[in-house]
């Protein structure tokens, strides 16, 4: 039976109780999990093991990435390719490729933002087993959900069933692979 | 005069959410503007807007005809309206960034319900205002290689050292970002839709924006991480975009332009004149659909507080003006200001004093930052005058510089108004269409909201703000 589920669901009351719950299921054990909420709720996700952030590194190295790159154009244009002298003055006029370099620092940190968190949420994914529950549409408005994934080697469906049941779940729901 | 909601307990700031709300009825309420069928006021509202749109593109085309002719711009006034209303128009998106970004690190609450709308009106201000620079080139289809650095036939490269490329990074850097944290910020709010569309085909497309959201735990906690970070890079690259755009003109040695004061009192000023437009928007929005609970006395409380204080900063600059003609003890200096204040343009400038430093005292009166009516008037002479500091700034500098032989009057003609009344006509179009696409307001941060409040918390964040 276990091989053709993805897991259970379960639905609880409000932030709260979803917060301890998943406390509960990871201190009972239970790793392959996570949880859908309509909003973002703290300590939600370190409370179940996924807690190292690595949205900043990617946003550093697009910086320096973004900012190097500004001021190798800025380099490249105005000293090797196409240099101008102008009143005599140095054609690395460093002081004045500032604005440019600093703009492109953060043009390049914004699509390191946006696109990190795209690729470390798996995103842009179209179907994903939870979709399957139909109350899961509720997980964008005002649903509160628990997922216990089949492939946790503790999953069991009657017990894993009975214990979602023993934190107060609403309702528990097969999950469709 | 309207008449001001009363303040139960003085003490006390008013909530920024309105009593009785739960998840189920904010996401009911905000995601109903999208989805419930479209009212009749907002089509008229459309079709008026895309009326004055089409000022717009009458102004363009007869422009890309006959050249910059059609204008009023002549020699020694190069810089006319194009620039002035590039500069109004960039400065009024900076508000939409400063609430999304730097309230949000300043963990003020209040910018949630406003930020959404805050940051279109951001995006559209800002093409509006790349319109202007792109036109006055008089040929845009040829203006790339003066703009972009790329590879050309011809081997010729931008000047890196003129304010002027900066200010294509500046803007260009400005408008991605913006759209960038906009889009984040709808990611999960496109979700809400996918789920509340009735309709196939919009499920389809929230679905395709929404790439695909969850609402996991490990999604927000990315998220948040992201949002975090987009608002510590935005928050420089604002003070930057407007900083950069004020050095085009403080670069030049043309008296009245060549201050060390214009950065700041253009960031100033932008911010200004950008709350200004948040609140001629947003009254009627919150007016017509009825979102007294999401944006309540309390915005419009710390709205007039922002544009109060911001406004003091912009009279100090033009305090600073006067005196740094006279300590300058530069002749030139000294008759740019006194043919300001007392020559051809003095009336533009007088009302600039009366729109941009005399009236907005009222904002020091409670009563007139409770009254939306109040509220709005006062916005709408604070839009008026932010436009006549841009050509206080740019013609009166211009046009009587150091040779007298050279001296002229500058007169706007028809086209000039055509296109700017275009402009804010786009602009109106483009913020009409949003109200009725995507969430006007940001729902699941409202959702933050109500989880705060059931936890009791709300008191205490909200007098921290206050």
């Amino acid at each position: 039976m276990a091989e053709n589920l993805y897991g259970l669901l379960a639905e609880f009351d409000g932030p709260d109780e979803l917060l301890k719950a998943a406390k509960d299921s990871y201190a009972e054990g239970y790793r392959k999990m996570d949880a859908y909420s309509p909003m973002p709720i703290h300590d939600l996700s370190e409370s179940m093991g996924y807690d190292k952030h690595r949205v900043p590194f990617i946003v550093l190295i697009c910086a320096l990435l973004g900012a190097c790159s500004g001021f190798g154009l800025q380099y490249w244009v105005s000293v090797i390719d196409y240099p101008l002298n102008v009143g005599g003055r140095p054609l690395l006029s460093w002081p004045s490729f500032i604005p440019v370099t600093f703009e492109l620092g953060v043009l390049f940190s914004a699509f390191g933002a946006l696109i990190g968190m795209l690729i470390l949420n798996g995103l842009p994914r179209p179907y994903h087993p939870v979709f399957n529950v139909p109350n899961f549409e509720r997980a964008s408005g005002d649903g509160f959900f628990l997922c216990i994934e089949a492939e946790d080697p503790k999953f069991d469906i009657t017990e894993t069933r009975a214990f979602l049941e023993s934190l107060k779940a609403k309702k528990v729901d097969d999950v469709e692979p | 005069m309207g008449s001001p909601a009363p303040i139960k307990d003085p003490t006390m700031p008013a909530p920024v959410l309105g009593p009785g709300q739960t998840y189920t009825t904010v996401t009911q309420r905000l995601s109903a503007i999208i989805t419930s069928r479209t009212p009749l006021g907002w089509i008229a509202a459309l079709l008026i807007a895309g009326g004055i749109l089409q000022l717009l593109m009458l102004s363009a085309t007869w422009l890309l005809i006959k050249g910059t002719g059609i204008w009023g711009l002549n020699i020694p006034v190069g810089w006319g309206w194009a620039i002035i209303n590039f500069v109004w128009w960039i400065g009024i998106g900076h508000a939409g960034t400063l609430i999304s970004a730097i309230l949000l690190l300043m963990r003020q609450q209040w910018r949630n319900s406003i930020n959404r709308f805050a940051e279109a009106m951001t995006i559209f201000a800002v093409m509006c205002a790349g319109m202007f620079p792109l036109l006055h080139t008089g040929r845009p289809w040829v203006a790339a290689y003066w703009l972009l650095p790329y590879p050309n036939t011809m081997s010729v490269w931008p000047q890196f050292r003129s304010p002027l490329i900066w200010d294509v990074f500046a803007v260009g850097t400005y408008f991605t970002v913006s759209l960038i944290f906009w889009y984040l910020g709808l990611i999960p709010d496109f979700a809400t839709l996918r789920d509340k569309a009735k309709h196939k085909i919009s499920q389809i497309i929230y679905g395709v924006l929404s790439m695909g959201w969850r609402g996991s735990a490990k999604h927000w906690f990315n998220y948040e991480m992201a949002a975090l970070l987009l608002a510590g890079v935005s928050t420089p690259l604002v003070l930057s975009v407007h900083s950069i755009v004020s050095l085009d003109f403080s670069v030049g040695l043309i008296p009245g332009w060549h201050a060390t004061i214009f950065p700041p009192y253009f960031v100033a000023g932008a911010v200004y004149a950008g709350f200004a437009m948040v609140l001629t928007l947003g009254l009627p929005i919150r007016y017509f659909y009825g979102l007294h609970d999401y944006i309540t006395d309390r915005h419009l409380n710390n709205m007039g507080k922002v544009m109060l204080a911001t406004g003091l900063i912009v009279a100090y600059g033009y305090l600073m003006e006067q005196f740094f003609a006279w300590y300058s003890a530069s002749p030139y200096e000294g008759y740019m200001m006194q043919n300001r204040t007392f020559g051809p343009y003095s009336g533009t400038y007088w009302s600039l004093i009366l729109c941009n430093v005399a009236i907005p005292q009222l904002l020091w009166i409670k009563r007139v930052r409770l009254s939306p009516i109040w509220l709005f008037i006062i916005s709408m002479f604070i839009n008026v005058g932010m436009w006549l500091e841009r050509f206080i700034i740019v013609v009166t500098s211009l046009h009587r510089d150091f040779m007298p032989s050279s001296w002229d009057m500058y007169h706007s003609t028809p086209w000039d108004w055509g296109l700017y009344a275009g402009t804010i006509g786009f602009f109106l179009f483009m913020m009409i269409l949003f109200i009725r696409v995507m969430p006007v307001i940001n729902i699941f941060e409202i959702r933050q909201l109500v989880a705060n409040k059931n936890r009791g918390e709300h008191a205490e964040t909200a007098s921290a703000d206050d």
